[in-house]
């Protein structure tokens, strides 16, 4: 066949019509500075971190030999094939593993099945359910360990938690180490797995679930070869999100861990970084990230192309409910017990400890003390030296922070992923469709301890024009910024591909420019998506911890960070009162932008 | 009040060849309608009017004013072409009342806005929706939707009016409202019209000239009654006309000028009518065509008629179908009003032989035509 354009001579007025075409879209000038852009804030970090592996440190010249600056392979022998291997690598990657796979088994088909009952069962009281089941989500999983230890902390760790205040000895095992971090992660995780499988439960056509009815099937056959086969591919995205998630944390690890000596990889690598073996953390983070990547490879192999299916007829988006019969009150109860268990007591737990002089004292009036909150120092009760969070400066400063950093990064944030998603859902199949959909994808591969040690390693130094970075609130917002595009993205394309290719034709026809036609057709109808997803954002970087932790500086510290920090030392009321800040900010914040501004969380992922 | 030449299209998507070397010239105040299967290449070339697509090869003028010119590179934004488009979908801005869909297009040509409440009801009026005007798409039925999209691509009053499928999401009483609603505003807007459809009879019954395109290729275009007498080739004629032409196989040959086809309906001379270009040397495979109105039936046998047997009946009314064996051939035949026939019964059928076409089966291409009289 001919190809097009075949043999043509070159002429001056066509390479100049040509240029001035490419030029004069403004479409493409959007994309070219995305291209760029994400080339800069993805594939540079990762290609100068991987060089820096090569490269002996100054501080590692006499343990090492030679010169700082030479090309070396200590770091990488070192972490694989040193007497050292065993404890700062192989252990901590066994206890990550083991972490991250019962996290997945056990969090996964949890949140699948609950997203089942609320879309697809004729469950009662699923209005408040739905509310409760989302608010794991907005807690940060560091505030969940802080309250886990207010439950089940023992005299190893200093002050005791309620239970041991009632008498009971709580054995380490269960207070700390494992059993406590997947836990924790799974109460966490499964969220993930609620919020991907019911936006795609919903958008799956009842009528196909009907039609197997029709032919005879039953309930069981009709969830086992229609609805499951049709989800499955949000089943496997939210298996590798929470995979990814379980390897990368930090915060909970390190609160429950740390305690008896149980080191995952991420606190591993934490370490090293925070300490004097940079270097030694930046290879530990190559090797999360070929982890990560590893768990998505098997996933698209899993899944092979059948990423998705076209499930959204054009009528029939009602959806029936599948009858529970009898077992839909004890369902219902089995479900309230387990949100009021796993949610409401920590909860309450977490603020009354912060009412407590002694933790694990008891509630009585002798015990409880506003102290933690409003005290100062004259009235201190022995052994104290802090005031409380509302007499401190810190505090407010730290909350100041948070917000600051939450509202301008996730704006910033859910605009690129706007731009991000209009760029992929309007280059489906083209080469730069293609190519943002897969750069803005890498540092969803890129745990966050090891995300922001590659940032940390980036920018603190300066390159050309660009100062060192390095306890500026800049670095937060990029660092923030660039490690949620996978998510900003991702509802972008969800919310633009909504938005039908004809509808800005129609303006292109007649005669609307290309800022015309997003300032006139494309924003006004991507509102409500720009809502959700600018929520999703807000709440995922205000309680995070995991990707800040190593980039605080005193003058920027956030409330996550004050929080953890009073936790680490031994300040249990203190870091309660903080961690109940926190909470209130974030669910104060959805609910207004939920009743207000229109966002819902389980609509963002398209 | 446009002409628009297209010359030698090209389009690919990939390597995918979607429109095939289009040479098509839309005289002005024509109401040209682009037909043929999907994926055939007629919406694509709407498109490329439009300025949607960007050809790989080809030239494209209106009012002799060049629009695209693939060798340059030269492709005028949409905007400035001076047409408008009406969607199959019909694309009316969700977010914007009736109104202001309409008045989105005046207001960035900065026309006055005294100018744009006028034009707009005009529109509105002359598509009788001026009741509608604060209504948002969403609380309008298909019809009334559809209304507004034809009233917002009219209300520029433009040069051309490009309509791709606009009836395709209407009930069928609404459609054939419609037709006569755009035969109405073709005319009198004196506007060109280039209207895509896969419905022959919106194609038979509106246009003044027809495109008939088949897998990215044009095929013949000719006014709808010339299209439907004379087909151009075998795929047009199959594809022309419901219920579907007869084919009947022959033998043929062509000597000194008189073309002689022998076939299971008898053994026909022609010397009028024929392309004695297309006609191969020697013996050849031959299709006779003929239109299921043109066979007369009779019970008793006539002069030059042909026994034959009824296979099945099918009265509808309004008219009668029947389906004839006539020796290894069955054909179709169409009488107007109710007839009652048994199955297998005996029955005399005749044709004027001057209403046949004939085609080579080989090349697919009209050898001899059928002369148009209008009666």
């Amino acid at each position: 066949m001919a190809m097009p354009q075949g043999h043509r001579r070159f002429s001056w007025i066509r390479l100049r019509n040509r240029v001035w075409g490419v030029i004069s879209n403004p479409f493409n000038m959007i994309v070219l500075i995305s291209l760029v852009m994400l080339f800069c804030l993805v594939i540079i970090p990762l290609i100068s971190i991987l060089r820096t592996t090569f490269t002996l440190a100054r501080a590692d010249v006499r343990r090492a030999g030679g010169t700082a600056g030479d090309f070396t392979l200590y770091y990488w022998q070192y972490l694989l094939a040193s007497n050292m291997s065993t404890s700062v690598l192989w252990r901590p990657l066994t206890q990550s593993l083991t972490i991250a796979f019962f996290t997945c088994i056990i969090a996964v088909p949890f949140g699948s099945l609950l997203a089942w009952l609320m879309i697809r069962s004729d469950l009662p009281g699923k209005k408040a359910l739905n509310y409760l089941i989302l608010i794991p989500y907005m807690i940060p999983s560091w505030c969940k360990a802080i309250a886990w230890l207010s439950v089940f902390r023992n005299s190893r760790g200093g002050a005791p938690g309620f239970l041991e205040g009632l008498g009971l000895t709580v054995p380490d095992w269960l207070a700390y180490g494992p059993t406590a971090i997947i836990s924790v992660m799974v109460l966490h995780y499964y969220a993930f797995a609620y919020i991907m499988v019911s936006s795609t439960l919903r958008s799956v056509n009842s009528e196909l679930e009907e039609m197997g009815e029709i032919q005879g099937a039953s309930k069981l056959q009709i969830i086992r070869s229609i609805t499951l086969p049709l989800v499955l591919p949000a089943v496997l995205s939210a298996t590798i999100m929470t995979l990814s998630k379980a390897l990368g944390g930090y915060g909970v690890s390190a609160n429950l861990g740390a305690r008896i000596n149980y080191y995952t990889l991420a606190m591993r690598q934490h370490d090293f970084v925070d300490g004097n073996s940079k270097n030694l953390g930046y290879a530990m983070s190559i090797l999360m990230v070929i982890m990560a990547s590893g768990t998505l490879y098997a996933n698209s192999l899993m899944t092979g192309k059948r990423k998705s299916y076209a499930t959204i007829g054009g009528k029939g988006s009602r959806s029936i409910s599948l009858s529970l019969g009898r077992a839909k009150t004890p369902l219902m109860i089995i479900l309230m017990v387990f949100l009021v268990v796993a949610l409401v007591v920590p909860l309450f737990i977490l603020l009354m400890e912060s009412f407590q002089i002694t933790t694990g004292g008891g509630y009585a009036p002798s015990n409880l003390t506003l102290y933690n909150w409003i005290g100062e120092l004259k009235d201190a009760p022995e052994g104290i030296q802090h005031v409380g969070i509302f007499k401190d400066s810190n505090f407010y400063s730290s909350f100041l922070n948070t917000i600051k950093l939450t509202i301008v990064a996730s704006i910033m944030t859910a605009f690129f992923g706007q731009m991000f998603g209009y760029i992929s859902s309007r280059g489906r199949g083209k080469w730069y469709g293609m190519l943002t959909e897969q750069l803005v994808f890498i540092p969803y591969l890129i745990p966050a301890v090891a995300f922001s040690a590659i940032y940390l390693a980036m920018f603190s130094v300066s390159h050309g024009p660009i100062p060192s970075l390095y306890g500026t609130f800049t670095l937060l917002v990029i660092v923030s910024m660039v490690k949620h595009f996978p998510f900003a993205s991702r509802t972008g394309t969800a919310n633009m591909m909504q938005i039908s290719v004809e509808l800005e034709e129609a303006a292109e026809v007649a005669g609307a420019s290309f800022w015309r036609r997003i300032m006139s057709i494309v924003m006004p109808l991507s509102k409500n998506g720009f809502m959700s997803g600018f929520m999703l954002i807000f709440i995922s970087i205000a309680k995070e911890l995991d990707l800040l932790a190593l980039l605080m500086t005193p003058k920027y510290r956030t409330l996550s960070f004050l929080a953890f920090s009073y936790s680490t030392s031994a300040q249990a009321q203190m870091s309660d009162a903080c961690s109940i800040c926190m909470i209130v900010f974030v669910m104060l914040t959805y609910w207004f932008s939920n009743k207000v501004l229109g966002a819902d969380l389980t609509k963002t992922w398209g | 009040m446009s002409k628009i030449e297209l010359k030698h299209i090209d389009k690919y998507y990939g390597s995918n060849h979607v429109l095939k070397d289009v040479t098509l010239t839309i005289e002005d105040g024509d109401f040209m309608t682009l037909l043929g299967p999907s994926g055939c290449g007629k919406t694509t070339t709407l498109r490329v009017i439009a300025g949607l697509e960007k050809p790989q090869n080809g030239v494209m003028l209106i009012d002799g004013k060049e629009m695209i010119n693939a060798e340059t590179a030269f492709y005028e934004m949409p905007g400035k072409r001076g047409l408008n488009l009406v969607f199959q979908s019909y694309a009316l801005w969700p977010h914007m009342t009736v109104f202001n869909n309409i008045a989105f297009g005046l207001k960035i040509k900065h026309i006055q806005k005294q100018d744009i409440q006028s034009m707009v009801m005009d529109a509105l009026e002359k598509m009788r929706i001026a009741e509608f005007r604060d209504r948002y798409p969403n609380e309008l039925s298909g019809g009334q939707q559809q209304r507004v999209a034809i009233a917002r691509a009219i209300a520029s009053r433009p040069s051309l009016l490009l309509l791709d499928e606009p009836l395709s999401n209407l009930d069928a009483r609404l459609r054939i409202d419609m037709r006569a609603e755009l035969k109405r505003l073709h005319n009198e807007m004196g506007t060109t019209i280039i209207y895509v459809t896969h419905d022959q009879v919106e194609a038979l019954t509106m246009s003044t000239r027809i495109a008939l395109f088949s897998a990215g290729t044009l095929v013949q275009t000719a006014p709808p009654l010339e299209l439907y007498t004379n087909p151009a080739t075998l795929m047009a004629a199959e594809f022309i006309g419901n219920p579907r032409i007869n084919f009947v196989a022959g033998k043929a040959s062509c000597v000194n000028g008189r073309l002689t086809v022998q076939s299971d309906i008898g053994e026909y001379s022609f010397t009028e009518d024929i392309d004695l270009q297309e006609i191969p040397g020697g013996d050849f495979e031959a299709v006779l065509a003929l239109r299921p109105e043109q066979i007369d039936i009779d019970v008793e046998p006539h002069d030059g008629y042909i026994e034959s047997s009824v296979f099945a009946s099918q009265p509808a009314g309004s008219e009668t179908l029947l389906s004839i064996q006539c020796g290894k051939e069955q054909l179709l035949a169409k009488q107007i009003g109710i007839r009652d026939y048994s199955i297998n019964q005996k029955i005399y059928i005749g044709f004027d032989p001057r209403k046949i076409n004939v085609y080579s089966k080989e090349s697919g291409k009209l050898l001899k035509h059928v002369r148009i009289t209008h009666q």
